[in-house]
């Protein structure tokens, strides 16, 4: 009995033990790697650079990505075959894991933190989970299109991100729409809808004031925009002439207009089809200058402070980042971190960048200012990279 | 008996197949299927089982033949996503790569 009881005192004191290894510290320095061929995530910290767990079985993780709850300790990480994965980051543990849907694209977390929205590419639609157990609490399906196969079904489900006041903003790729998802009362889902915003919106972005909505064309040059304060003037189109009539380049992959990049009063975003980085005066949102850059932009992120622009690129020039002044507007410096250079992730005060490269199997952090190699993490084949210092922006 | 039928059942595969693999080198092979994993994966998912494109699976391409596919592999579809891969394959490489994909890859 005594003996008993002793056990049970020495475990209570040993959370090593009691707590199956979950670490006691604060996560606003914490982060996660996608490793999207192994399906598996590395949980890791950003002060010391360093991993500190390997969660595996997650799915297929190609194109995968993730949002945080707001006490920054879960991450929701959505994947290619549908799955909807809650991972505890301080025990490196899976709390939960469903396939939700048939091929999901990306996700959002309510501006509350009660709900996870996901898109889908098949079926096409939102649907909307409970962030405590994952319940299914709204399923909207898609507008319903023809296929070139005859085929019946929802319009893939695109550039999915919260907005203020309970909401959540989407696009349909195949019916030109974009959605508002008004989700305050969560029993009963109102959506707005906004039709012929254009052909083929492959993503959408929020500025990070939650005030514009922004979906990137395909099938046309130009971008859709909507003002979340004014919904009732409906979308209207920018930058309808990038491309000035020319012959668009082949895109060998599709641009991300996620990492909103923003610098005083300029946006700057991909263009597609060129190899180029527009940038555009967030007063009128007319056109300042297309920046000629090393190819088709993957990514165009802002440096926190907006000082700087990074862009990666698609294949097959993806061994390389350019780093855009935002005041002059000229590249300073190429750089070559290698082939399958695909995503990167600025600190929370932009002091250095993480970027995955896929074919040297590392994570390569870059100190932003110099713009010089620091360190080095091996990661298997690297794709997203995700901190927690998203937790607290609108869109991310 | 049972080994014969076998055998002439998979003979015609390997013969069609072989006519073309001659020409790709295994190095060149195996840096065209990383291809197709991670650069076609980035619209026809890592597993090709779809995404942005469709998916590009055996039952679905059953419809086409080799030829046809390795068309739009070197071509794209003009109007659509699908981007011609003209500039970093010969003809022979698409045609390999479209006999991969009605076989189905490993994944
Ligand atoms: C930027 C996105 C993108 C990339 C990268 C891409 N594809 Fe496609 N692909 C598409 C889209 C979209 C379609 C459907 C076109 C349509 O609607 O007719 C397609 C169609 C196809 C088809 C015809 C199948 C069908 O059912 O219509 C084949 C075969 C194909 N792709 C092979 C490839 C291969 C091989 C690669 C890599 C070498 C590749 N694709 C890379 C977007 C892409």
């Amino acid at each position: 009995m005594k003996s008993l009881s002793i056990l049970f005192f020495t475990m209570l004191l040993m959370p090593g033990i009691s707590l199956a290894d979950c670490l006691t510290r604060g996560t606003g320095d914490m982060g996660v790697i996608v490793e999207r061929a192994a399906g598996s995530l590395k949980v890791v910290d950003t002060t010391h650079h360093n991993t500190l767990f390997q969660v595996e079985g997650l799915g297929d993780l190609s194109h995968a990505s993730a949002v945080y709850s707001r006490d920054e300790r879960y991450v929701y990480v959505f994947g290619r075959d549908g799955g909807l994965t809650k991972v505890d980051i301080l025990c490196g543990r899976i709390v939960k894991r469903i396939i939700q849907g048939g091929n999901s694209i990306g996700g959002a977390i309510s501006q509350d933190g009660s709900l996870i929205a996901v898109s889908n590419y098949k079926p096409g639609g939102v649907k909307i989970f409970s962030a405590d157990d994952l319940s299914l609490i709204a399923d909207i399906p898609a507008t319903t299109v023809t296929d070139r196969d005859g085929n019946k079904k929802g319009s893939k489900t695109v550039g999915l991100v919260d907005a203020p006041d309970q909401r959540f903003v989407v696009s349909l790729y195949d019916s030109g729409e974009s959605w508002i998802i008004d989700m305050s009362d969560p029993a009963k889902p109102a959506i707005q809808r906004f039709e012929d915003i254009g052909s083929l919106p492959y993503d959408g972005l929020i500025t990070p004031n939650g005030r514009y909505y922004i979906a990137g064309l395909f099938g046309q040059d130009g971008l859709s925009l909507l003002d979340l304060w004014h919904p009732e003037k409906g979308t209207r189109l920018i930058l309808d002439d990038y491309g000035r009539g020319q012959k668009k380049l082949p895109v060998y992959k599709m641009p991300h207009l996620e990492g909103w990049a923003m610098a005083d009063d300029r946006a700057f975003l991909p263009a597609v089809g060129r190899h180029a980085v527009l940038v555009v005066d967030s007063k009128d949102w007319k056109e300042i200058k297309q920046i000629p850059v090393h190819g088709q932009p993957v990514f165009v992120m802002a440096r926190p402070d907006g000082r700087q622009i990074w862009v990666n690129f698609a294949f097959p020039h993806n061994d390389t980042i350019q780093v855009i002044d935002t005041e002059t507007l000229e590249i300073i410096n190429t750089l070559k971190p290698g082939k399958g250079t695909l995503h990167m992730e600025f600190s929370p005060r932009g002091e250095s960048v993480w970027i995955s490269v896929r074919d040297k199997d590392e994570v390569q952090i870059y100190a932003t200012r110099t713009q010089e190699l620091t360190h080095r993490l091996p990661v298997d084949k690297p794709s997203g990279i995700f901190f927690t210092s998203r937790a607290h922006q609108t869109g991310l | 008996m049972k080994a014969l039928s076998i055998l002439l059942l998979v003979m015609p595969v390997v013969m069609t197949g072989t006519a073309v693999q001659a020409e790709i080198v295994p190095p060149r092979q195996a840096e065209l299927l990383y291809l197709l994993k991670h650069d076609c994966g980035s619209c026809h998912g890592m597993r090709l089982e779809g995404g942005l494109g469709p998916a590009l699976t055996p039952k679905r391409l059953q419809s086409w033949q080799a030829e046809q596919l390795a068309v739009t592999i070197l071509h794209g579809r003009p109007g659509t996503p699908m981007p011609p891969w003209r500039p970093f394959f010969t003809d022979s490489e698409a045609l390999w790569l479209a006999q991969q994909l009605k076989q189905g890859v490993q994944r």
